[in-house]
């Protein structure tokens, strides 16, 4: 789960590490008002779900309160697009103006979990404000690295030697030091699947300050965070990701034409994989889970056809356990209930497999049904390629 | 023989008043599987289903001898349930529990370290050895016994896999799902030298998927130590990077944990690799065929 910047030095502030003083706006008139609390001279930074924003003109420093206003509209008003959103690009709903701070030098500072050894790896580098990965691919040298020992934790002297190697000397090592303290213990009570500050920088007042900062909590400890669901900006999510989310469905939107509903995660990226090598685009990946209850199904079923751009649907279940008749029942209750007529390819496997094709082959429905994952795949592409080669009605004539 | 479980293998559920707990437990009794307890804080003292229930493993373990359990507890007590299983002395614990929070796994990831127990999973459908002892939520009809080796980081996708394999007349050993998540127990490695030192194993189907560097590992460790023949197959060719992929652990960050890079690395190291889905039974007879 993503928060905004503003969101995560909040956080961070929460953990007694500086941040520049800011004030979160949703107009352009409140952007102008809060430069003027600034000074005048400020950072107008647009807060979206992605990086890239300094590049795409998101982050920039302004120098009256009508200059910030002027900018603020113009953020407001179209959609940003950086290297990270996609040529789509996300919208601008809260824009973040922050005190401009004169900065000495700048570092790199992150925890996140190393899946390799199964635990969190603390990342410093001497050089702040850029990608991790584009230092990490130019000169791995300038990396440190620290893994944490869950049990003891992270200590005191673990930290100085991060923070000697970042160059940090004196009482500014030390406050370093507590800084990263701070943020290993923010990692885990906000349990954060990352924390990163990009830049940390020591201004040339001499104090060290957070000036970006990035939170990604993990989705699995929801249930211990309460406040975690209010968090979330639904301006930056796909509407149909959102409905999805609600009924506990796992759904990425996709660029194509065929709607997938499979049951397990990696069944499901196998059949978007099947897709593609028989030349189908599918419209999305949707797991309903391993156990594929027919409530869920019925659900994942609406979802895919409120997408515009769905023209047939591949069902993919790998019953086991789970019966395939009141699969087959669950898939006629909700084409029925949305009176879909688009091309349905089903391909079923498990108990009860010939009473689940028989109700669906008298369901009514425009339905075929599929022996494998390769012949359910052929067949639907086969379908939508034979409709859309078929002369389209003409529109009248006024 | 087999790995891992076989059928004097004697299992305990933990959490098996749960819904999905009982179901699963009766289901794998139903196969064969010998349920011998069960284990749920405060209601110990009951019988469900005629199997005894515990509050403690420890009880459990003390009463009928139980060396594996099946862990269905909820997110919130699964590590614990977890280190429980391990203190109280089992030989494996199996954990189909989809969600527990990376910071509470982290800790008993590294405190197994120095315990005798193995564990396998969380959020994966369970081990098989067919004809012999089911623990695990997947459907048993699919399995035929053999000497297939199956090792995979998925579910119904592990399903797909043994029915192509069945189907293609080629039986497992045992099929071990090691689960979805950023951390777990046995890795592919772990596995596939259990299945390398069985003599009944004759050949390993593994099955991978994007994010992270499991698999590139595992082809490595083929490369130097394998003696049997090995296939695979990678799902996520088609992922759309930065994307979680359904599992926790699917998804392709800064470039890495692609399934090309995986597909290269595994077939550098000599495993037959299917590029499709639909074919994952002919590439384990093509590797049989080359030796």
């Amino acid at each position: 789960m993503n928060i905004h910047e503003y969101q995560a030095k909040e956080i961070l502030s929460t953990y007694d590490i500086p941040v520049p003083r800011g004030r979160v706006c949703l107009t352009a008139d409140q952007v102008e008002r809060a430069a003027k609390m600034m000074g005048g001279r400020c950072m107008v930074k647009a807060q979206i779900y992605a990086g890239g924003r300094g590049k795409a003109g998101g982050v920039k420093l302004v120098h009256y309160p009508e200059q910030a206003q002027d900018l603020a509209q113009g953020l407001f008003a179209k959609k940003l697009v950086t290297p990270q959103t996609g040529p789509e690009g996300l919208r601008v709903r809260r824009i973040l103006v922050e005190e401009a701070v004169e900065i000495a030098r700048e570092f790199y500072l992150s925890i996140t979990l190393d899946r390799a050894s199964s635990r969190y790896i603390l990342i410093a580098s001497a050089e702040g404000g850029v990608e991790i990965e584009e230092v990490a691919a130019k000169s791995p040298e300038k990396i440190h690295k620290l893994s944490i020992d869950p049990l003891s934790g992270l200590h005191s002297f673990q930290a100085r030697k991060i923070s000697l190697a970042l160059g940090l000397k004196g009482s500014l090592c030390e406050d370093c030091v507590q800084l990263i303290l701070s943020l290993y213990r923010a990692c885990l009570e906000k349990d954060c699947s990352l924390v990163e500050i990009n830049p940390l920088v020591v201004t040339k007042a001499g104090w060290l300050m957070a000036m970006d900062a990035k939170i990604t909590f993990d989705d699995n400890a929801v249930f211990r965070h309460r406040e975690y669901p209010d968090m979330v900006d639904y301006s930056q999510l796909d509407s149909l990701e959102i409905t999805a989310g609600k009924y506990d469905l796992a759904y990425i939107k996709l660029d194509g034409s065929i709607g997938c509903l499979v049951n397990g995660a990696g069944l499901a990226m196998a059949t978007l994989d099947v897709l593609n090598e028989c030349g189908g685009k599918p419209a999305n990946f949707l797991d309903v889970g391993g156990g594929a209850s027919r409530e869920k199904v019925t659900e994942a079923f609406k979802i895919i056809l409120l997408d515009p751009d769905v023209q047939g649907i591949f069902v993919n279940i790998f019953g086991g356990i789970m019966r395939c008749d009141v699969i087959a029942q669950g898939i006629i209750d909700a084409a029925s209930e949305v009176e879909c007529s688009l091309p349905i390819v089903v391909r079923m496997d498990g108990s009860q497999v010939d009473e689940g094709k028989k109700l669906l082959m008298e369901s009514g429905l425009n339905v075929e049904t599929a022996d494998s994952l390769g012949d359910g795949a052929r067949r639907i592409v086969k379908m939508l390629d034979s409709a859309e080669s078929r002369p389209k009605p003409r529109a009248k004539r006024p | 023989m087999s790995i891992l479980l076989n059928k004097n293998s004697k299992v305990l559920v933990q959490g098996i008043t749960g819904r999905s707990g009982l179901f699963h437990a009766q289901a794998c009794r139903d196969y064969g599987t010998q349920i011998v307890a069960g284990v749920t804080p405060g209601k110990g003292g009951i019988h469900v289903e005629g199997i005894p229930v515990f509050n403690t493993v420890e009880e459990a373990v003390k009463y009928t001898g139980a060396n594996v359990s099946m862990i269905f507890v909820p997110p919130p007590g699964a590590a614990d349930a977890i280190l429980e299983a391990a203190y109280a002395g089992l030989d494996l614990a199996i954990c189909i529990t989809e969600g527990i929070p990376v910071r509470d796994m982290v800790p008993v990831k590294r405190v197994l370290d120095g315990h005798k127990m193995r564990l396998v999973g969380p959020n994966c459908p369970g081990v098989i050895t067919p004809d012999e002892c089911k623990v695990g939520i997947m459907p048993g009809y699919i399995h035929k016994k053999g000497s297939i080796g199956v090792v995979s980081r998925s579910g119904t996708l592990t399903y797909e896999a043994v029915k192509q394999l069945t189907d293609a007349g080629l039986g497992q050993s045992t099929c071990v799902g090691i689960g979805g998540d950023p951390i777990i127990g046995l890795s592919f490695i772990d596995v596939l030298q259990l299945f390398n030192a069985d003599p009944e194993t004759t050949g390993v189907f593994m099955i991978g998927e994007i994010g992270g560097g499991a698999e590139e590992e595992a082809a490595e460790w083929i490369k130097a130590n394998m003696k049997k023949p090995v296939a695979a197959f990678i799902a996520g060719v088609s992922a759309p990077p930065g994307r979680r992929m359904g599992h926790a652990g699917a998804i392709v960050t800064g470039g890495k944990g692609r399934a090309e890079d995986k597909i290269r690395t595994l077939t550098e190291c000599g495993v037959t690799v299917s590029t499709s889905p639909t074919r994952m039974g002919e590439a384990m007879l093509e590797a049989m065929k080359k030796g």
